[in-house]
């Protein structure tokens, strides 16, 4: 099949200071062989989009063991330790998003849309440098898109076209980054023929997505 | 009973047959296992979880399933699941009814910080402001005190603001408030606690139910 191809040739693509969007909730969702496969790669300067940066030594948190990530965006690092301590060094910055706001963003992106007016995080810290307006009544301040360059995500099972299934709460975050941005990586567990995955079944369809890897494939 | 075990029970009073409920970190969590066993509610989890069930023995842990805690759980028949922008969108639209959150301070008027503390690098925010912003019934489940004996219920939030909202309903280890617009009212205390005990233990003012001053308080 056409979208198939190895995690080594799928991380040549990544050149250094590229925008990742990364899929996972913590480690669960994460597509841990693209990951480790790219920790194996020279590329630096890296801006990853991810909810999380894996913990230390683990998932993404190997990267940033590495050195590798310039900026990370996403919405809860205190989980590794080792992002706060790269953070008060001074060798990552890191932008804070809510959670709902950074998956909406994503969703935007990938939606066409211009950004979109929150009311969460209204009246606090995160808000000090955002437009707020009133609309009917009520605060709002706006959010823009959210895009990347790379998306590498995890999902269980696609079939030949490209079209995806996820696992349980490991979908999180995958679905939208599939949709923003210019180059789709899916990492899968199991790859079967085009119309084995229902069609009422399938979350994330096959025009997403650029290239396929294995799970524990190099 | 374990003090937090009795918060949890306490708020778990507050459910009704076909909440949907949010649960955070700590004391809320183990609102889970106090639920009214006459009524039905479903627990929702924003990482895309409806239908939450119970923590799995070691032997049937599922690293594909686990809740806003990262901690391995289960789900019940009719669960379902979803991506985070669609279970925020759930938060934020309103259909969740109920969130139960932990709490670093509140303040006179029911806002509360729960995410930041001041000098220490903010680093992480998660779920915390969309689910204060879009639930319909905040109720907050905390000790009264910090390890240190300082008040959690303040004049002024020092810690960062985690939303101009106000939640709801505040239980503590020693008593339960309500919030309205004219700021908290304690409407009960815990078991064998004085009224002037949690007035040396609040540093916010709050109003007092009749019911209190009367003594015909009534602890649930």
């Amino acid at each position: 099949m056409r979208k198939l191809i190895s995690c080594e040739e799928a991380v040549k693509k990544i050149k250094s200071s590229s925008r990742i969007m990364v899929g996972g909730f913590g480690l669960v969702g994460c597509p841990l062989s693209l990951v480790d496969a790219l920790a194996d790669s020279e590329v630096k300067d890296l801006e990853i989009i991810s909810n999380n940066l894996g913990e230390p030594g683990r998932g993404l948190g190997v990267l940033v063991r590495q050195k590798r990530v310039k900026k990370a965006i996403g919405s809860y690092f205190t989980s590794n330790p080792e992002v706060v301590k790269a953070f008060q060094d001074k060798e990552l910055e890191v932008e804070l998003v809510p959670q709902g706001t950074m998956s909406e963003a994503i969703r935007a992106g990938g939606a066409g849309l211009g950004g979109f007016y929150t009311p969460v995080s209204v009246g606090t810290k995160i808000a000090e440098n955002k437009e707020e307006r009133i609309l009917n009544g009520k605060k709002y301040v706006f959010q823009e898109p959210i895009k990347a360059d790379f998306a590498l995500i995890k999902a269980k099972k696609a079939d030949t076209l490209g079209n995806l299934i996820y696992n349980k709460s490991a979908r999180n975050f995958n679905p939208m980054m599939a949709t923003a941005a210019d180059v789709v990586i899916a990492e899968v567990d199991e790859i079967v023929e085009s119309g084995q995955i229902s069609s009422e079944e399938i979350v994330t369809p096959h025009l997403y997505v650029d290239f396929i890897v294995l799970s524990g494939g190099k | 009973m374990n003090v937090k075990h009795y918060i949890a029970e306490r708020a778990a009073k507050e459910l009704k047959d076909g909440d949907i409920v949010n649960l955070g970190i700590g004391i809320p969590t183990l609102v889970a296992d106090h639920i009214p066993e006459n009524i039905q509610v479903f627990l929702h989890s924003e990482n895309g979880i409806l239908g939450v069930g119970p923590s799995p023995d070691q032997d049937h842990v599922d690293k594909n399933l686990v809740n806003a805690g990262k901690l391995p759980v289960t789900v019940v028949e009719g669960s379902s699941f979803f991506d985070s922008a669609f279970s925020f969108a759930m938060i934020r639209g309103g259909h969740v009814t109920v969130s139960i959150l932990g709490v670093l301070q509140i303040d006179a008027r029911g806002r509360i910080a729960n995410w930041a503390v001041p000098g220490k690098s903010v680093l992480g925010v998660g779920g915390a402001m969309d689910l204060l912003e879009g639930s319909k019934k905040v109720i907050v489940t905390t000790m009264h005190t910090t390890d240190k004996g300082e008040s959690k219920i303040v004049k002024e939030l020092t810690y960062p603001i985690t939303s101009e909202r106000t939640v709801d309903l505040i239980i503590t280890d020693l008593a339960v408030f309500s919030v309205k617009e004219d700021g908290l009212h304690l409407i009960e205390l815990a078991p064998r606690i004085s009224l002037k005990e949690v007035q040396e233990k609040t540093d916010a003012p709050f109003h007092i139910a009749d019911s209190i001053i009367n003594g015909t308080e009534v602890t649930l």
